[in-house]
């Protein structure tokens, strides 16, 4: 099939982000228009490795490999399962469809940064996949900066403000980190390993320990600040209104979703489903302040003037959903956040790039503002009411599915608040939407001086259409999904019946 | 007896197909049309072609692929779902031609969207007419809510926008609702398959949550069924043209609640376990309650399309009270006026359309003498107005007579005076109508003056059909048999 | 336990509390931009020291092979916690890189790096937030 052994496939994908990185910037250097195309080689050479990767392990079972050979678990290794897959193939997929975006988007916004903006993008995709890639808690506190670092750097591209923002968030994530660290210092100083699989398997004699809640407390504060899981998401709404529109395109689809899937892997394959259902109320902690968070921020989403703004506070309310799922830990509750990651990552990533698009083309930004450009950008927001559509949660879109089965969880967990406030959320996502909707299809079109020529060029408006259309499909077909690849890879304890 | 068939498949294809057809053609308007009225041929070409196999017994089923782990889009035509599939697709080659005609009379803008949006409308419907299971009904009636709202906000004046505001402010609670009863029924009963006579039962779930289930149910559907206090939506969604009024809320969308309360009544809970917890008795006053409030409403009315309006509520609680009462006289009643009601009602709408287009006059005061000048519109409307009162010779009489014949064999003798003080009503508030269009003298021209004959026609045509449904109820499309089929299946009784 | 056991037993924790105390003041009170920088590399500080703290033996030497100790590891303090923080120092001293940059493209936008001003200028800038 390949012609490396199978087990190179994940460390294949970090060298390559690694050396596309510093290729794409060596690229740029010699003129500037070689870095955009070594950065968009880089990344169909992941997208398929991934791909290939996921049908290996789909077929095959778990990836492992161990780096420079020493073995685990004093050596790092790769462990890669088909939920893991499954997160990179995401990353991959839209990092594509940004990057064909970014040609013509950064040319417009920021040209004179756009080599260093493409390779801190591919710094910030090795810190993501190597955060899903990775075996080893503290490699993945290095990953977890290196990412963190590219985002900073790129959420400081933008407008004026950006950098302010960015600052906020270094301090706010910085901190995080430090304290994810403490925490698996903790764990080491119990455990005396940093290999995740060695550490789930002494966890059950240290249920005693009164040092292990410390531990686990510290490292989950640390991964949410990341995931921006209320209320640690303060930072969330200024960094991503500020920065460049690529910029909120390619982080707020897949970043937070990353965190959020190393928080389901740290909690359910390191500290074990006991842990998070039975000893501690880490579960119903995460369920509720993801539930609050939904409510809250989709209110502060209906207060917003300024269209990048209102997507941002959804961003937050959207990884609500993944963090009730996961709080809930039972299967269907699982199957929903996991979908969810998928789902949200399309649906975001269009919204945002129609958001950069009408900023760039028609030099639009407030909800008032966009009165009546449904006539003039057809294609463009045909694409944004079908991930509007889907981000309500209408059936047949993917938003809804995930829906589906996060209300299925919330009625296995007992819990009729929990229940009602997921269907609320819907109800609430279509206030702001439709208000939206209803604005740019009926409203006469404001008066502004530049008039929008129609919809962007081909490089902006195809990643834009194919994600809108994705949202249908992946809506139909996420049933395949569910069973083919997530089931299989979730822990024993929390699969579907008869799977 | 299920035979695999792709026809199902192929009726709700029909005008899916046509929405990027219709879409493309924008400029060309004699091309554009003619992609509507040819989806809606074919359309109800399939939908016909399945009646010899479903009056034989046969299910034609296209089960395509899951959706949810161990739940599939199934699409499943049985004897139900045939009735309203069969009312949504014939009317609507008759609106198709009638809206061409409204919309080039009344200057309309937008015309594509329109189009567009009534194709993805009535696939919507057929979709919920032939879907097997809870969560594929629920597929496409939240897709009907979608593909109706850009109609609503059709003219884009604020009524207009306030009106649509108000339709989804109805709507997506109430598809809230729904969802939540559906995955609510599948964590208790493991299925969603709809099974004549309910799959629900009492060893399931408690009985107060098998109660709360049935209000959110209720609730779901009830939205669209125009059950009170759920109503509001319907008047205020008025503000559309009237083709929309006519097809969708007078006949697809208000239609496929009531579709769904059938569902709900005979498919999942079923008559054994509805009357186990008394939720048939709360239902049939909730319907009575709505059926005599309405009607008293519509009295008040003075804006024609809204007094329509009014006047449908309380129609479509007489098939919510038959349903409710789940015996096999009311379901027969329930479900032939689910399609008589339709012709009566379409009837009534086109010749306000008509009315409106023609002399720009909206209300019931201003009707005086228009029966002189529009003969046609005037004298079908007489017939709709007379089958809707109940009158025997037009369809409404017949299916009135079962449900009332339902309340008997029920023993809720009060219901049957609710019933038939809606008659009186009914009667109140269309005949002075009918009364001041011919007999009294208005003012201005009183020469011959009807709309043109791509309304007219189709009114004509629809007043025919609910005066020979009337006199042969079981004549063309066997509504009789569909009906009591269905009804004896749900309720496992016959007719004596 | 009592206090002084508490103090002479656990006082590496305490230790770290106290510095993770003062960075958070820094990061959290202090106006001064550049001081929440302080404030972070005292709090990253913090926790390099904790490792470090952890692995420390009695009697034992530099994790670095020599003929004296041998390959006995009672004689070496714990190496893994050394390598570990030199890469977090490493990751300490590009972010204060990045923060530093930050700061001075602040500084040369807005002209201040004061949070109140800075807020004040940011309010000015955009009435509409």
């Amino acid at each position: 099939m390949t012609p490396f052994p199978e087990s190179d496939l994940p460390i294949a994908i970090t060298m390559l982000l690694l050396f596309g990185a510093i290729l794409t910037i060596a690229a740029g250097l010699v003129r500037r228009s070689f870095a955009w195309r070594v950065a968009l080689l880089t990344l169909l050479v992941v997208l398929g490795d991934a791909i290939t990767m996921l049908l290996a392990i789909v077929r095959g079972g778990p990836l492992r490999h161990t780096l420079g050979g020493w073995a685990a678990p004093i050596g790092i290794e790769y462990v890669v399962d088909a939920l893991g897959a499954f997160v990179v193939v995401v990353i991959a997929a839209v990092s594509v469809a940004v990057t064909v975006y970014a040609r013509a988007a950064v040319r417009a916004e920021n040209p004179d940064q756009e080599v260093a903006f493409l390779g801190m993008m591919l710094t910030l995709l090795l810190g993501l996949t190597g955060m899903v890639l990775t075996g080893d808690l503290f490699n993945l506190y290095v990953f977890y900066e290196i990412s963190s670092l590219a985002g900073y750097a790129l959420l400081a591209i933008g407008d004026r403000k950006a950098p302010v923002a960015a600052f906020r968030y270094l301090i706010l994530g910085t901190t995080g980190a430090s304290f994810y660290l403490l925490g698996i210092g903790f764990l080491y100083v119990l455990t005396g390993s940093l290999n995740m699989a060695d550490v789930a398997r002494l966890m059950p004699a240290l249920h005693d320990n009164p040092a292990l809640p410390v531990a686990i407390a510290l490292i989950v504060a640390g991964v949410a600040l990341k995931t921006a899981l209320f209320p640690l998401h303060g930072w969330q709404p200024d960094a991503y209104t500020y920065a460049s529109s690529t910029t909120t395109a390619i982080i707020a689809p897949i970043m937070t979703k990353v965190s959020a899937f190393v928080l389901l892997r740290l909690l359910f394959f390191v500290f074990g489903i006991d842990l998070v259902t039975r000893l501690l109320p880490t579960g119903a902690i995460l369920a509720w302040l993801s539930a609050a968070g939904i409510v809250v921020t989709s209110v502060m989403a209906i207060a917003q003037r300024d269209v990048k703004r209102m997507l941002a506070y959804s961003s937050v309310a959207q990884v609500g959903y993944v963090g009730l799922g996961i709080g809930l830990a039972n299967p269907w509750a699982l199957t929903g956040a996991v979908l969810h990651i998928l789902n949200h990552a399309t649906m975001k990533c269009c919204l945002f790039l129609v958001a950069g698009s009408v900023a760039l083309h028609a030099r639009r930004r407030t909800v008032a503002e966009y009165a009546g450009l449904g006539r003039a950008m057809p294609w463009t927001f045909a694409s944004f009411t079908l991930a509007a559509v889907a981000m309500v949660g209408l059936p047949p879109t993917n938003g809804f599915f995930s829906k589906w089965y996060l209300l299925l969880g919330t009625i296995r967990s007992g819990s009729w608040p929990l229940v009602a406030i997921v269907g609320a959320s819907s109800l609430l996502t279509a206030v702001y939407f439709f208000r939206l909707l209803e604005s740019i299809y009926t409203a006469p079109a404001t008066a502004k001086p530049e008039a929008p020529a129609g919809d962007p060029e081909a490089a902006m408006l195809v990643p834009t259409i194919v994600l809108g259309v994705a949202v249908l499909v992946l809506g139909l077909c996420n049933s395949w999904f569910v069973t083919q690849v997530l089931q299989p890879a979730l822990p024993a304890a929390v699969r579907l019946p008869g799977s | 007896m299920v035979e695999p068939s792709l026809r199902p498949l192929i009726a709700i294809l029909a005008s899916l197909v046509a929405v990027p057809l219709i879409v493309a053609s924008g400029r060309r308007p004699n091309l554009r049309d003619t992609w509507s009225v040819l989806a809606a041929l074919v359309k109800a070409g399939v939908v016909l072609s399945m009646l010899p196999d479903v009056l034989a017994g046969r299910m034609p089923t296209c089960r395509l692929w899951d959706v949810s782990p161990g739940i599939a889009l199934e699409l499943r035509v049985d004897t139900l779902g045939l009735v309203f599939a069969i009312v949504s697709s014939v009317l609507w080659v008759l609106t198709s031609f009638y809206a061409i005609g409204y919309v080039r009379g009344a200057g309309e803008k937008k015309q594509t969207r329109f189009f567009a949006s009534f194709a993805l409308s009535l696939a919507s419907a057929v979709g919920i007419a032939f879907a097997g299971n809870l969560l594929t009904f629920l597929i496409f009636f939240e897709m009907l809510t979608l593909a109706t709202y850009p109609l609503v906000l059709h003219k884009e004046t604020d009524a207009a926008r306030r009106g649509a505001r108000t339709y989804l402010a109805y709507t997506l609670p109430a598809g809230i609702a729904l969802l939540i009863a559906i995955a609510i029924t599948w964590s208790i009963a493991g299925s969603l398959e709809f099974v004549p006579g309910g799959f629900l039962d009492r060893t399931m779930a408690s009985p107060a949550l098998l109660s709360t289930l049935f209000v959110l149910f209720v609730v779901g559907v009830g939205v669209k069924a125009g059950l009170m206090p759920m109503h509001a939506w319907l008047p205020s969604a008025m503000v559309a043209p009237t083709p929309v009024s006519a097809l969708l809320h007078a006949v697809a969308v208000v239609k496929a609640g009531v579709f769904g309360v059938l569902r709900v009544t005979g498919f999942v809970f079923g008559p054994k376990l509805m009357h186990e917890l008394s939720l048939d008795a709360c239902l049939a006053w909730v319907a009575g309650t709505t059926v005599v409030l309405a009607s008293l409403l519509a009295l008040s009315q003075d804006n024609l399309k809204r007094r329509l309006a009014y006047s449908t509520v309380g129609h479509l609680a007489y098939i919510v009270l038959g349903a409710a009462l789940v015996n096999v006289w009311s379901w027969t009643g329930a479900i032939l006026h689910l399609a008589f009601h339709a012709t009566m009602k379409i009837t009534l709408f086109f010749c306000a359309g008509a009315i409106y287009v023609r002399t720009h006059k909206e209300n019931v005061s201003e009707l005086a003498g228009i029966g002189r000048r529009m003969p046609f519109t005037m004298a079908a409307f007489a017939i709709g107005s007379l089958g809707l009162a109940g009158v025997p010779g037009i369809n409404g009489f017949v299916s009135k007579l079962g449900l009332l014949t339902g309340t008997v064999q029920a023993d809720q003798l009060a219901l049957l005076a609710l019933l038939l003080l809606s008659g009186v009503l009914n009667a109140a508030y269309f005949f002075p109508i009918v009364h001041t269009a011919f007999f009294r003298r208005g003012d201005g021209e009183t020469g011959f003056a009807e709309a043109s004959p791509w309304m007219v026609v189709p009114l004509v045509v629809t007043a025919l059909f609910s005066v020979v449904l009337g006199l042969a109820p079981d004549l063309g499309v066997h509504a009789w048999d569909l009906a009591l089929a269905t009804a004896s299946q749900v309720t496992g009784g016959t007719l004596p | 336990m009592d206090l002084t056991a508490l103090v002479t037993g656990r006082w590496p924790y305490l230790f770290t509390i106290v510095l993770l105390l003062i960075g958070l003041y820094g990061m959290m009170v202090k106006q001064n931009l550049m001081k929440k920088v302080f404030g972070l590399n005292i709090f990253q500080g913090a926790i390099i020291l904790f490792f470090i703290v952890h692995a420390y033996k009695h009697g034992a030497t530099v994790p670095v092979l020599d003929d004296i100790s041998g390959t006995d590891p009672a004689r070496y303090v714990n190496p893994i916690p050394h390598g570990l923080m030199l890469t977090a120092i490493v990751v300490s001293v590009a972010t204060t890189g990045v923060a530093l940059a930050l700061l001075i493209r602040i500084y040369r936008t807005f002209g201040t790096i004061d949070e109140k001003d800075l807020l004040v200028r940011l309010r000015d800038e955009d009435p509409q937030q």
